[in-house]
């Protein structure tokens, strides 16, 4: 049974996809109770992968039956099983969480919303899991497609963002097709185990160089890095905010998850390090979006738009944590990958759950949301902290090993980023606690709000919103409290051997 | 230097229709023609693709064997296309028009919007309206 789950993660999402219409046909409130059961399907499936990989070991499931070098393989390591367990997770707390803020911002549009989000998951796990650097590619495509058509359906500026998106998005996705035609015309395969047997020989050959080249630039669109990020805040912020909770945690960590899979086991470390210096470029692009995301972020009145930036920044911390290639730093890049999709969801989930309730993401009418919706802000302050480096949340141990891992590589200045992004944080998210939870209530507001004087009544979040948010919340801490655990267990042994 | 380019051609054509799309994507100011662009570009890397399987003097790799899956000769495989990027292509081709229909519909959007598909036309109503 273990060994079928490798495909029931795939295949269940992807089907059940296609029955949503047909059940939202007749009754559409069916729709979400149906995604929401089809969803706990991957989660168990990962689970048990994860549980296959950390007793038996590494495994593959051929599908179809075909052998690796030409059919399809699904290989499946510590790195690859982690990372699906994160994206099922999260991807079932956002269906849980999307119930009323789809019936309020999409009304009309549920049933084409859930069939969407379905396939967006799909795609998502099928990157996460595929072994085939071209099966990759499809699913890579299946994931953004429904990206784009689900940000197209958001406010005002959505469609324009979506467009940009397509454009930019196809450009990242067609060099890394491109990539794969130079790696296939140097080697005649496409399975990526296959791919690192073969490619030792031909490090020196320039059509690897070309194909590393694509591989790179490709991967740095699709995952939203500095200076190819311009898409990345107006697609992620104009989206409804169901969809922005689930695409901004995870599409930018998928990326991030493509491009270690791609330069530390399709190409060796060794060839990323020493033959070309990718790594150098990388560290120093990821310091400008470090620096940039957090600047930008500071500029914002608009949370959601804040958080995006963040975002941006977030995504410089990962590649910083690869860029040193080093033990230290790679399990901080791997550990910050699920913290931070863990703190990015709950964020999200919380800047769903108030623009539900008060229909504002203005940070300055925040006021005394901390009355208004407690559990929220709660929520929302842990995540804050988490978000600052305060241990134990979890942010503050990724964030330990990725400086760690700088300093061991001898670079100081990728170090002092990191630190002075969690001084930009510290800035950005208290900005918006005391807002919420210190500044007086303006008069105004308390008279047209028609409440007695002075006294704010509690209007918190609905059942289906608050969980999530809670859950998502407790993980924070916990995964912090847990890291060691996890690290030991897990990610020391997703990180390449020859480091 | 001629030769070495007229050899070569099938590579040469697809790099300059992947630049012919890449500059409309990114130089031209109306959507419709970013578009056409983008598809240009994808064309462009359906063409390279096509162009790696092809052999001089080869055919369709169909073996006619005497009986049931049974082939006597020895199979030459320089005889023979190689089917496995145009088959890729055919997954490619089925993303690119996926993408094209998005596209256009995202553009349906955007026209009953601000009635325009001039992007400079586009963000001055955006700017004029205050969002």
């Amino acid at each position: 049974m273990a060994e079928q789950f490798a495909a029931l993660i795939i295949v269940v999402p992807l089907i059940s996809s296609l029955l949503v219409p047909v059940i939202g046909w007749g009754q559409k409130k069916l729709c979400y109770p149906w995604v929401v059961a089809v969803l706990v399907v991957p989660l168990i499936c990962s689970l048990g992968i994860l549980n296959t990989v950390l007793t038996t070991g590494k495994f593959s499931y051929r599908l179809g039956g075909w052998a690796p070098p030409w059919g399809i393989e699904y290989a499946i390591d510590h790195l690859n099983a982690f990372v699906l367990v994160i994206v099922s997770f999260i991807s079932l707390m956002v269906a849980i969480h999307s119930k009323k803020s789809v019936e309020k911002e999409l009304s009309e549009k549920t049933v084409p919303f859930y069939t969407l989000f379905l396939l967006l998951v799909t795609g998502l796990l099928g990157i996460v899991i595929t072994g085939d650097a071209f099966n990759l590619f499809v699913f890579l495509e299946i994931a953004s497609l429904s990206c784009y058509a689900l940000i197209a359906i958001g406010e005002e500026g959505a469609p324009i963002a979506a467009f940009n998106y397509i454009i930019i998005g196809t450009i990242g996705a067609c060099f890394y097709l491109l990539g794969v035609g130079y790696l296939y015309i140097a080697t005649g395969s496409l399975n990526m185990a296959d791919l690192a047997n073969i490619l030792p020989d031909l490090y020196h050959s320039k059509v690897i160089l070309v194909a590393f080249a694509f591989f790179t630039v490709g991967i740095a669109i699709k995952g939203g890095l500095f200076p190819l990020h311009t898409w990345l805040p107006d697609a992620y912020c104009t989206a409804p905010s169901a969809v922005s909770s689930l695409i901004a945690p995870l599409m930018t960590k998928v990326a991030a998850y493509v491009m270690i899979r791609l330069m530390f086991t399709v190409f060796q470390p060794h060839f990323s390090v020493e033959i070309v210096p990718v790594f150098a470029i990388l560290g120093w692009l990821s310091v400008f979006a470090i620096f940039w995301g957090g600047i930008k972020a500071l500029a914002q009145t608009d949370i959601k738009r804040m958080l995006v930036y963040v975002l941006v920044a977030e995504v410089g911390y990962i590649v910083i944590g690869v860029s040193v290639a080093n033990r230290v730093g790679l399990t901080g890049a791997i550990l910050h990958i699920m913290n931070d999709a863990v703190m990015m969801t709950c964020l999200f989930l919380v800047v769903g759950a108030i623009l539900y309730k008060t229909g504002t993401r203005e940070i300055h009418q925040f006021r005394h949301l901390n009355k208004k919706m407690p559990f929220t802000m709660a929520a929302f302050t842990i995540t804050a902290l988490s978000m600052c480096g305060i241990p134990p949340a979890c942010g503050f141990f990724s964030k330990w090993y990725l400086i760690q891992g700088t300093i061991e590589a001898g670079q100081w200045v990728w170090a002092a980023a990191l630190l002075c992004s969690s001084l930009i944080n510290a800035v950005l998210f208290f900005r918006v606690i005391e807002c919420a939870y210190l500044k007086p209530m303006e008069p105004a507001y308390a008279h047209n709000a028609g409440e007695t004087h002075g006294e704010i009544l509690r209007d918190e979040a609905p059942f289906t919103m608050l969980v999530p948010i809670v859950i998502m919340a407790a993980g924070v801490i916990f995964l912090g409290i847990f890291s060691g655990k996890i690290i030991s267990s897990v990610i020391q042994f997703a990180v390449p051997a020859s480091f | 230097m001629l030769d070495y380019i007229i050899s070569k051609y099938n590579f040469w054509i697809y790099v300059v229709l992947m630049m012919i799309g890449l500059y409309a994507m990114i130089g031209k100011k109306n959507l419709i023609k970013k578009l056409i662009g983008m598809n240009i570009f994808q064309s462009a890397m359906i063409l390279f693709y096509v162009s790696i399987g092809v052999k001089a003097g080869a055919t369709v790799p169909i073996l006619s064997g005497h009986g049931h899956g049974h082939v006597h000769e020895v199979i030459e495989v320089a005889k023979y296309l190689n089917p496995l990027p145009h088959v890729l292509m055919l997954t490619a081709i089925v993303v690119s028009i996926a993408t094209t229909g998005v596209a256009l519909a995202t553009l349906i959007l955007i026209y009953r919007r601000y009635n325009t598909l001039e992007e400079d036309e586009i963000l001055k109503i955006r700017k004029d309206t205050g969002v």
